[in-house]
C-alpha cells in the first residue's frame, strides 16, 4: 500500500502542476472564449463604416490567430506588433501562436488547433510552403479566413491572399533613388559594395539597379562593384579600398545590411564623412549612430510590422465579406491584390535621422 | 514486489487519459469535440504505431533511434517511386520495403557483429536521414493524387473517426497481444530481464532481436507512409526528432529503459496522454515555450518519483527489488540487457 500510495502522490503531483499551468492561462483563454462568443452575436450587428477605400463595412470583435514560422524570433516579433496595432484600429482581438522550430508538422499543430478555437481568421507565414496546405484548407473549409504574409504557400488555394514585402524593382529603384538624392543633382562616381559574388538576391538586386540607373539617372555612373561576403570586417576593408582606388568616388550603395552597416562605419571615422554618401538595405537599429552623425542621409529596408499590419487589414476586409480583389484599405492607403492573390506592401521603407527612432527592429 | 509496482504505474496511465478527457471536457468546450478528437489522434498516430514496435526493443533491453529518419526515408521512397511510375501501390510496398531494410540493417549490425543498439542507430539516425537528401535533394514531392491525400480528410463510414484508428487498433491489438499473451511476448521479457539467462534456457536471442529490429524498421514504414499522407507532402527533413517523442512516451508509460518490463496498454494510454495534454493546453492558450516546459516535467515527475517511493520502502524492506536500478551498477550503463536480477525471472516460470 506503501507504494500505491508514492504512485498516487506522483499523480497528484502531476496534476498540480498541469492545474498550475492551466490556470496561468485561463484568464486570458477566458477573455479570448468572451470575444468569440461576442464575435459570433455581432455577426449582424457591431459593425463600424470602412475606413476608406472600396469594400462594405468591417466587422468588429473578430478574433485572429497570428502563426509566424516560428516563436521566440525577433522579425516575427516585430511583424505581430504591426498586427496588434491593426487589430486596435479594427476592434480585433490578435494573438501569437506558433512552434518553437520553424517545420510545417509542428505549425499545422497550431493551425488544427486555431481551427478548434473557431478562429475568425489565421494569418500565417508557411514555415514550409507544402506541408501546412491540408490544414490550412481545413480551416478554409471550416469558414476561416486565411491569409499569409512572409511566406506563403505553393497552392495558392489555400489562402485568400499574401502579403509581401516589397518586389526586386522596388528595391534597387529605391536604392537608386537614395543615392542620387543623397549625392545632388551634380551625379558622379558610385560604387557598389555587395554581399557575397554569389549571393542571388543581391546580385538580381545589382542588374535591377543597373538598369535602372541607365534609364533615370545619367549622370550617376557605376564605376565598381565589390563583394564583403557579409562580413563586417572583409565589408570595411573593401570599403576602404574603394575609397583609395576611385578618388572621385561619390558614394556607394551597399545592399545588404552587413555591407552597409560596416561601410558607414567606416566612413564615419574617416576623412570622407560627408564627401562620400552611404546608403543601401540597413536595419534601423544598426544604422541609427550613423543617421543621426550624419553619415547617412537615408537607409531603408522592408518594414515587417508592415506585413503583420496588412496582413491583418486583409484578413478583417475578407473575413468581413469584402471581395479583397477589389482593393482594400490598410491604414490611409488602398492596396489591390493580383491576379495570385499576392499584395505588395510598397517600397521598402525610408530611415532617416528624423524617423529612425520609430522603428524597433 | 516489482511486479506489483510497476503493475500499479500500468493501470493509472490508462486513467490519467481519462481523467484529461474528463478535466479537459469540463474546462474547455472546444477540447472534447468530435473535430479535436479527429485532430488529437491524427496528431498523435504516427508516434503511436512506433511507440508499439519500440516497446518490444526496449522491453528487451535495446533501442532504435533512427525511426524518425527511417520513417522519412520510406516517405521519400513513395514520393520517389510515384513520382516515377505513378503507381501508389507500388510506391507504397517499396516505402514499406525501406523500412524493412532499414529495421534489418540496425538488427544484423547489433545482432551479428554484436554492437549496442544506441551506437548503431545513433549512426543510422544520420546514415538514414543522409539518403533521405540524396534521394529527393533539398526539394520535396507534392504532387500525390489527391485520392491518395484527402485518405487524411475522411473518416471512417463518413464519421469523424480518422482512418488512422484502423492501423492504430490493428496493430495495438496485435502488439498487444503477441507481447503478453504468447511465448514470443515472454521471450522479449525474458531477454530484457537477462540475455544470457535467457540463452541458456533456450531462446534464440539473436533471432528474437533481429526479428524486433526489422518489425520496427517496418513500423516506422508505416508511420512514413501516414505522415506522407497527412502532409501531403515527401520531404527529406521530415518527422525529425519523432523518435525522442516514442521513446519519451515509452519511459513515461512505465517501461524500463533497462529492459525487461513494460506493458503495451501503458504506453498506448501514455501516447494519447500527452498528445490529449497538448492539445488541452494549446485549446487554452499555453504557447510552445510553455508546451516543452510541461511535457519535460511531465517525464522528470514520472521517472523521479516513482523512483524515490522505492528508495524509501527500500529502506523499510531488506531486499529492494529496483535496487539493482536505481544505485549505480558495477557493471555501468554499458550492458543495456543485464539488470543483474537474474534470480527473479519470472517470466520464465511458464515455458
Amino acid at each position: 500500500m506503501n507504494k500505491n500510495l508514492t504512485r498516487y502522490a506522483a499523480v497528484g503531483l502531476a496534476l498540480t502542476l498541469l492545474g498550475a499551468c492551466g490556470s496561468d492561462s485561463k484568464s486570458s483563454s477566458d477573455t479570448q472564449a468572451a470575444t468569440a462568443t461576442e464575435a459570433g452575436g455581432t455577426t449582424a450587428g457591431g459593425t463600424t463604416p470602412s475606413a476608406g477605400g472600396t469594400g462594405g463595412a468591417l466587422k468588429t470583435g473578430l478574433t485572429i490567430a497570428i502563426i509566424p514560422k516560428a516563436i521566440n524570433n525577433a522579425y516575427f516579433d516585430a511583424a505581430f506588433v504591426g498586427a496588434q496595432k491593426a487589430c486596435t484600429e479594427l476592434g480585433a482581438t490578435c494573438e501569437q501562436v506558433g512552434p518553437t522550430e520553424a517545420t510545417g508538422a509542428a505549425q499545422t499543430e497550431f493551425i488544427n488547433t486555431e481551427i478548434q478555437k473557431g478562429v475568425d481568421a489565421i494569418v500565417i507565414s508557411a514555415a514550409d510552403a507544402d506541408s501546412v496546405t491540408p490544414s490550412l484548407q481545413q480551416a478554409k473549409a471550416a469558414g476561416i479566413t486565411v491569409v499569409t504574409y512572409d511566406a506563403d504557400v505553393n497552392d495558392t488555394t489555400a489562402r485568400l491572399a499574401m502579403i509581401k514585402p516589397t518586389t526586386p524593382d522596388l528595391i534597387a529603384s529605391s536604392q537608386d533613388k537614395w543615392i542620387s538624392d543623397a549625392i545632388g543633382p551634380d551625379g558622379g562616381e558610385i560604387a557598389i559594395l555587395s554581399a557575397a559574388a554569389t549571393a542571388e538576391n543581391q546580385n538580381a538586386w545589382i542588374e535591377l539597379m543597373k538598369k535602372d540607373l541607365a534609364a533615370n539617372y545619367p549622370k550617376l555612373t557605376l564605376v565598381d562593384t565589390v563583394y564583403g561576403d557579409d562580413d563586417a570586417a572583409k565589408s570595411a576593408d573593401k570599403a576602404a579600398a574603394l575609397l583609395q582606388s576611385h578618388p572621385n568616388l561619390k558614394g556607394i550603395i551597399s545592399p545588404t545590411t552587413v555591407g552597409v552597416a560596416a561601410t558607414a562605419k567606416y566612413i564615419s571615422g574617416s576623412e570622407f564623412k560627408g564627401k562620400v554618401q552611404v546608403t543601401g538595405l540597413g536595419l534601423p537599429s544598426e544604422m541609427k549612430a550613423y543617421l543621426k552623425d550624419g553619415t547617412v542621409k537615408t537607409v531603408g529596408l522592408w518594414d515587417p510590422g508592415m506585413l503583420g499590419y496588412l496582413g491583418v487589414y486583409a484578413a478583417v476586409n475578407a473575413a468581413s465579406g469584402n471581395d479583397l480583389k477589389a482593393g482594400f484599405a490598410g491604414g490611409d492607403q488602398t492596396y489591390t491584390p493580383d491576379g495570385d492573390g499576392v499584395v505588395i506592401v510598397g517600397p521598402p521603407a525610408e530611415f532617416t535621422a528624423a524617423n529612425v527612432d520609430q522603428f524597433k527592429f | 514486489m516489482k511486479q506489483l509496482n510497476r503493475l500499479q504505474w500500468d493501470k493509472f496511465v490508462p486513467v490519467l487519459v481519462m481523467l484529461t478527457l474528463l478535466v479537459g471536457s469540463f474546462s474547455n468546450e472546444k477540447f472534447l469535440t468530435t473535430s479535436n478528437m479527429t485532430f488529437l489522434i491524427q496528431s498523435i498516430g504516427e508516434i503511436m504505431l512506433i511507440a508499439f514496435s519500440m516497446t518490444f526493443l526496449i522491453i528487451a533491453g535495446e533501442i532504435d533511434l533512427s525511426v524518425s529518419s527511417t520513417a522519412a526515408l520510406s516517405s521519400c521512397t513513395l514520393g520517389f517511386v510515384w513520382q516515377h511510375t505513378s503507381n501508389i501501390p507500388l510506391a507504397v510496398l517499396s516505402a514499406l520495403a525501406v523500412g524493412f531494410v532499414c529495421g534489418a540493417i540496425n538488427g544484423l549490425l547489433v545482432t551479428k557483429l554484436g554492437l549496442q543498439s544506441l551506437a548503431v542507430t545513433i549512426g543510422t539516425l544520420a546514415l538514414y536521414r543522409g539518403l533521405c537528401f540524396a534521394l529527393l535533394g533539398d526539394n520535396r514531392l507534392t504532387p500525390f493524387p489527391t485520392s491518395f491525400t484527402s485518405l487524411n480528410f475522411k473518416g471512417l463510414f463518413g464519421t469523424w473517426v480518422p482512418y488512422v484508428v484502423v492501423p492504430l487498433v490493428v496493430f495495438g491489438v496485435a502488439f498487444g497481444v503477441v507481447l503478453h499473451a504468447t511465448r514470443l511476448g515472454r521471450w522479449v521479457f525474458a531477454i530484457g530481464q537477462s540475455k544470457d539467462a535467457a540463452r541458456f534456457v533456450g531462446i534464440s536471442v539473436q533471432r528474437t532481436v533481429l526479428a524486433m529490429f526489422i518489425t520496427n524498421g517496418l513500423m516506422a514504414g508505416v508511420a512514413g507512409v501516414i505522415y506522407t499522407i497527412r502532409f501531403a507532402s515527401a520531404r527529406p527533413d521530415g518527422a525529425v526528432g519523432m523518435e525522442l517523442e516514442v521513446i519519451a512516451a515509452a519511459l513515461f508509460a512505465g517501461v524500463s529503459i533497462f529492459g525487461g518490463v513494460g506493458t503495451m496498454w501503458a504506453v498506448a494510454s501514455s501516447v494519447a496522454f500527452l498528445g490529449s495534454i497538448r492539445s488541452l493546453l494549446r485549446l487554452k492558450g499555453a504557447n510552445a515555450n510553455e508546451l516543452t516546459i510541461v511535457t519535460g516535467s511531465l517525464l522528470l515527475v514520472s521517472v523521479v518519483i516513482p523512483a524515490i517511493g522505492v528508495r524509501v520502502s527500500g529502506r523499510r524492506h531488506s531486499r529492494s527489488p529496483l535496487r539493482g536500478a536505481l544505485d549505480p551498477a558495477p557493471t555501468g550503463g554499458a550492458d543495456l540487457g543485464n539488470r543483474g536480477t537474474p534470480d527473479e525471472p519470472q517470466v520464465l516460470a511458464r515455458p
